[in-house]
């Protein structure tokens, strides 16, 4: 069996502060985690949360406090982990005297590229990103959706095995977003493992063969998506129309959408609810199950997380 | 190690694609023009001015090229980040500063190179012939390169630990304090106590001595070089540098990026 593309054990990063650094202030604790070869794995958590942070740990532009990590079965500290992964860093910035091509190319030759390999890597991975057109001019007139393709080129330029991908859709608009996914998914088609952050959940539920959840600098939950929201049903809800003046008392329940009318019931009292309607003169639309999506599981933990502060906060006093 | 040139090469190139760089390099050329004007209206001495303000210039606008750049070498990868996607690839932070180093070490040699050519040209004006004697102004364009090196290692140095501004003020205090470090060592040390007298004598050893690099008086009077001079300030100069860099690499390689 082979190793797992990411696995961390108690990872945790602690940065000192205040008068003399002797406060300490964590911004990630205990992380263990694993992300298996070949999986689309989604970091996701609000601003804060620790994603920059483990993957800057991974990447070994920050030393953790205490705990390790091993990428595709070698320590972080092996520098050679470094030629099968690429990285693409949260707002990249790049040098801007330069351009697109030229620091992919300088960026080959650091990963010991021959120059033919060079030439057609730099060429390839350009039009991959959209680039091929703007390979020649300075990264200095860039927008922040071009120097955020030219992040991408340069994450996947070498071919690595898994890419690390920091926030990868920001500061895109909606085609660069598509575009972006697409490399993800064809990055996945390609066997590569991709590790993405990102607090746009919608990207996580529609990319993502699992995800983990980290709020206040601990992992919250791992899972598929469905696995990590409730897969239970939350209620039904009926979609109706209203022929006339109608005053079923089930109607002030039920939310309006131009002529449509939406109600939300438990499951059990579906049939009762929809006789009523019926009595009432409510043409029925459709009837559908209402399940709780990522967005609601994350958003009850980061309410949960800010409860629990302020109670610290309130019991520090 | 060649990963540090892939770096050094990339560091070279950002310099000459920097406009200041040129705008320097235009006020040096004023400055050759000034010293041969400077030098007309001193009668008798044309030489000696053209050599003194020449190798001042060049010895001034290094300067400002090794300590604002040479802060700026890491502090300015940090502060843009740019940084970041290249110490993710296989290069090690060692690797990577070297290559910075040794980008800016040729940069500096080859504007240190193109002003001397200048201050050669300004000679060639005023002197048509040439004694073996005056081939001590390219030794001290040499000097003024090797000093500048140095400057450029502790500038890397400071940025690692401290901000761009500090760094500049530490790389320029120490430059400013190595210049007399010769009167650190000639003090009349029985006005000392003992304790304060080794201090003084430590310090006059630790600091860098670049006076050792100054033989402007020796080039504006066409004296000779030894070659045991030549010897003597290159091993100082590519010692204290190593010692410098791997002071620097020592800080740099544990420090966590913001």
């Amino acid at each position: 069996m082979s190793a797992p593309a990411i696995e961390t054990e108690n990872l945790s990063k602690e940065y000192p502060h205040g008068f003399l650094n002797l406060k300490k202030r964590t911004s990630l604790e205990r992380l263990s985690m694993q992300v298996e070869e070949g999986e689309i794995f989604g970091f996701i958590g609000p601003n804060g949360a620790g994603k920059s942070t483990t993957i800057k740990l991974l990447m070994r532009l920050i030393f953790p406090t205490a705990g390790s990590a091993r990428i595709l079965g070698k320590p972080i500290s092996d520098i050679e982990m470094h030629r099968d992964v690429g990285y693409l860093p949260e707002q990249p910035y790049f040098y801007d005297y330069l351009t697109a091509a030229e620091l992919l190319d300088y960026f080959a030759r650091i990963h010991d590229l021959s120059a033919a390999q060079r030439k057609e890597r730099v060429q390839t991975t350009l039009k991959k990103v959209g680039l091929e057109t703007a390979g020649k001019i300075q990264l200095r007139k860039y927008s922040k959706g071009m120097l955020q393709r030219v992040g991408m080129a340069q994450a996947i330029l070498h071919d690595p095995q898994l890419v690390i991908l920091d926030e990868p859709m920001s500061g895109l608009d909606p085609v660069g977003r598509r575009e972006a996914r697409d490399i993800i998914l064809d990055l996945r088609r390609e066997g590569k493992t991709v590790m993405f952050s990102t607090h746009i959940l919608s990207d996580a539920e529609m990319l993502c063969d699992r995800v983990g959840v980290i709020v206040g600098g601990k992992l919250r939950g791992v899972g598929t998506p469905g696995q990590l929201v409730d897969v239970t049903t939350q209620g039904m809800e009926i979609l109706f129309e209203l022929a006339g003046p109608c005053t079923a008392p089930l109607l002030a329940k039920a939310t309006r959408t131009g002529d449509r009318y939406r109600l939300q019931v438990p499951e059990t009292g579906l049939y009762d609810a929809i006789e009523q309607l019926r009595a009432a003169g409510a043409k029925i639309l459709a009837v559908a199950r209402v399940r709780a999506t990522l967005e609601e599981f994350f958003m009850n933990l980061v309410e949960a997380d800010r409860a629990q502060a302020a109670a610290v906060e309130v019991s520090g006093k | 190690m060649k990963r540090a040139g892939v770096v050094a090469l990339n560091t070279f190139r950002e310099a000459v694609r920097d406009r200041v760089l040129y705008n320097l390099l235009l006020f040096a050329l004023v400055m050759m023009a000034a010293s041969i004007i400077a030098g007309q209206i001193s009668i008798g001495i044309e030489e000696t001015v053209i050599i003194t303000l020449g190798l001042s210039a060049i010895s001034l606008i290094g300067l400002l090229i090794a300590i604002f750049i040479g802060v700026g070498l890491v502090s300015k990868e940090m502060d843009k980040r740019t940084l970041y996607a290249l110490l993710a690839k296989p290069v090690r932070r060692w690797e990577f500063l070297l290559g910075k180093f040794g980008g800016l070490a040729l940069t500096l040699a080859l504007n240190v190179a193109a002003m001397g050519v200048g201050l050669f040209l300004a000679l060639v004006y005023v002197k048509p012939v040439f004694e073996r004697g005056d081939l001590t102004v390219l030794i001290a364009v040499y000097f003024i390169w090797l000093k500048l090196a140095l400057v450029v290692a502790l500038a890397l140095l400071f940025s690692c630990f401290t901000t761009p501004l500090l760094a500049i003020l530490f790389t320029t205090g120490i430059y400013i304090v190595g210049l007399y470090v010769q009167e650190l060592r000639n003090m009349p040390m029985q006005v000392m106590s003992p304790g304060m007298t080794l201090f003084t004598k430590w310090l006059s050893y630790l600091l860098p001595n670049f006076e050792n690099f100054n033989i402007m008086a020796m080039a504006a009077h066409s004296r000779q070089v030894p070659g045991a001079l030549i010897a003597q300030n290159t091993l100082y100069a590519a010692i204290y540098c190593t010692m410098v860099l791997t002071g620097a690499i020592l800080v740099f390689s544990r420090r966590n990026l913001k």
